[in-house]
């Protein structure tokens, strides 16, 4: 767990730290709350007292599907696989995954989370993006 | 306030779904609210009408915006107030929300809710990308998850959790394509087979093609006035006793569960609760089924099976017209069409033929009570209503 506190939370700092390589969340100092994304105001207890935590690298997939119709800037890599991950402190998240053949992906399967650097032309807003890949 | 009308549909009127080449939203607007203004000689629409709640979901479409005064100002209605509502796939369930306000609250004896969408003139991919602006940006947009791709995530949990199986989903298309052969009115207007549905390209796994429903052009409203000024208008009007809605987090991946919209369960209960019906005393419902998955999702949400047995309910036929709870008589989004910002008032349009005895061939026997649940987005937006018939 580190603390780094002098950053806002928001979404647009949770994806500078996705560039940095780490998968960072929001912890409310008031009510414990877990953000991911992080958030500035608590949704549970209205508390704007957060401390940065880093997420733990592994979850497992909870869904998943294959999608073939994609939107015009994802047409280059379809089809291509999308789950949400259930990491070890109970949050979710949602995401590609990569580096297995879409007939091996089963619910419940382990899962690690890694980076890459933006590498996408689209007009604002744009980001690093993490995805999820098999151990 | 418990189990009385709170408002009174009073006519209501529907475009024709589909392909409608050269048409713009506004021109489609007019068609349905031409029909309802037709049945509903009494009405004098520049007399009567006080206000206006129009369901539209993107400006993307047409590049047009502003669909409140536009719409207002095709059908003639200047110098009332005319206000867009949006709310994702749900914009005009939200407009009659809005409309049941306005009536309740004073402010408007007589208004008129809509909801239009021009979708079929922009390819699959723009269209895929136009409705992707429903879910969240940041988490799912930006990652590629599609609609379909969000309710295939329902559908992937909904089969491993519970058993349900790609031919129970594809059931729900063979069903509604069978309703909406019944129904002029329908984008498409043709049975399909339980095995043309299955062999069906996939769109994002577990759906395929005829898993999802149809990209439409159309338009729909419906008429609202106080209970006690419904006679003086109408020989055929049909009471609104319950109302719900309510929101839930933008993205699916935040939720504790994915085999179940909590805001759909929240507005039904809100709904059912003001009204004092339970699930087995409704005859006929329209609900939200944007693909397949979301139809058996909603038998749940709704009461209509226990958790979990919405694919054996779609299985074993209950819900086909003639059996004891039809479900989309009017094809739903799945034959009828889904033409977003218009699906909402479409719905009621679909309960207000079957409770005054208009629905013709897809007529079910004896209709009393109605119910329509629209969905905006994945989820983040539902909405309940409940009728009464008044004959």
């Amino acid at each position: 767990m580190i603390a780094q506190t002098t950053e806002p939370f928001t979404i647009e700092q949770f994806y500078k730290f996705i560039a940095q390589g780490k998968l960072m969340a929001g912890k409310c100092q008031k009510c414990g709350k877990i953000h991911l994304p992080p958030r500035p105001l608590c949704d549970k207890c209205y508390s704007q007292v957060f401390t940065w935590i880093l997420m733990p690298s592994k979850g497992k997939l909870v869904t998943y599907t294959v999608i073939h119709v994609a939107p015009q800037q994802f047409q280059d890599i379809a089809p291509y696989a999308i789950g949400i991950v259930q990491f070890e402190n109970g949050v979710k998240l949602p995401g590609r995954i990569i580096d297995v053949p879409h007939a091996q992906i089963q619910v419940g399967m382990n899962l690690t989370v890694g980076f890459t650097t933006c590498d996408n032309t689209q007009p604002w807003p744009q980001w690093s993006r993490y995805y999820f890949k098999p151990l | 306030m418990k189990g009385k009308p709170l408002v009174s549909i009073v006519s209501a009127g529907l475009s024709k779904f589909g392909k409608n080449e050269g048409f713009h939203g506004r021109e489609l607007f007019a068609q349905a609210v031409k029909e309802a203004f037709d049945r509903c000689p009494r009405l004098e629409p520049k007399r009567d009408v006080k206000a206006m709640f129009v369901g539209h979901m993107g400006e993307s479409y047409e590049h047009q915006g502003h669909m409140g005064a536009t719409t207002a100002d095709w059908i003639g209605l200047l110098n009332i107030p005319a206000t867009r509502t949006e709310a994702a796939c749900a914009s005009s369930g939200a407009a009659l929300r809005s409309g049941v306000y306005a009536v309740l609250s004073g402010l408007a004896d007589v208004v008129l809710v809509g909801g239009v969408e021009k979708m079929t003139h922009r390819t699959t991919a723009e269209v895929t990308e136009y409705l992707a602006m429903a879910s969240d940006y940041p988490f799912e947009q930006w990652h590629g998850i599609t609609f379909p791709g969000l309710y295939a995530l329902m559908a992937t949990a909904h089969m491993h959790k519970y058993g349900t199986t790609e031919a129970q989903m594809a059931q729900v298309a063979v069903k509604n394509h069978h309703h909406g052969t019944l129904n002029p009115k329908a984008h498409l207007q043709k049975e399909i087979t339980l095995e043309k549905a299955l062999a069906s390209r996939p769109v994002a796994t577990p759906l395929k093609v005829f898993d999802c429903s149809l990209i439409t052009d159309g338009a729909s409203c419906v008429i609202l006035t106080k209970p006690e000024l419904a006679s003086k208008l109408t020989d055929h009007s049909v009471h609104i006793i319950g109302t719900g809605q309510a929101s839930d987090t933008i993205g699916l991946y935040e939720r504790e569960t994915l085999t179940s919209l909590k805001a759909a369960k929240t507005a039904a209960k809100t709904a059912c609760a003001m009204a004092q019906v339970k699930p087995e005393d409704i005859d006929v419902a329209e609900v939200h089924d944007c693909f397949t998955i979301a139809e058996i999702i909603a038998y749940e949400d709704l009461g209509f099976c226990k958790v979990g047995e919405g694919g054996k309910l779609a299985e074993n036929g209950e819900t086909r017209l003639g059996e004891h709870l039809p479900v989309n008589t009017s094809g739903g989004l799945k034959a009828k069409g889904h033409p977003v910002g218009a699906t909402g008032t479409a719905q009621a349009y679909e309960i207000y033929l079957q409770l005054t005895g208009q629905a013709e061939q897809r007529q079910v026997k004896n209709a009393k009570t109605g119910l329509t649940h629209n969905v905006g987005g994945s989820g983040a937006t539902a909405t309940v209503h409940i009728y009464r018939s008044n004959q």
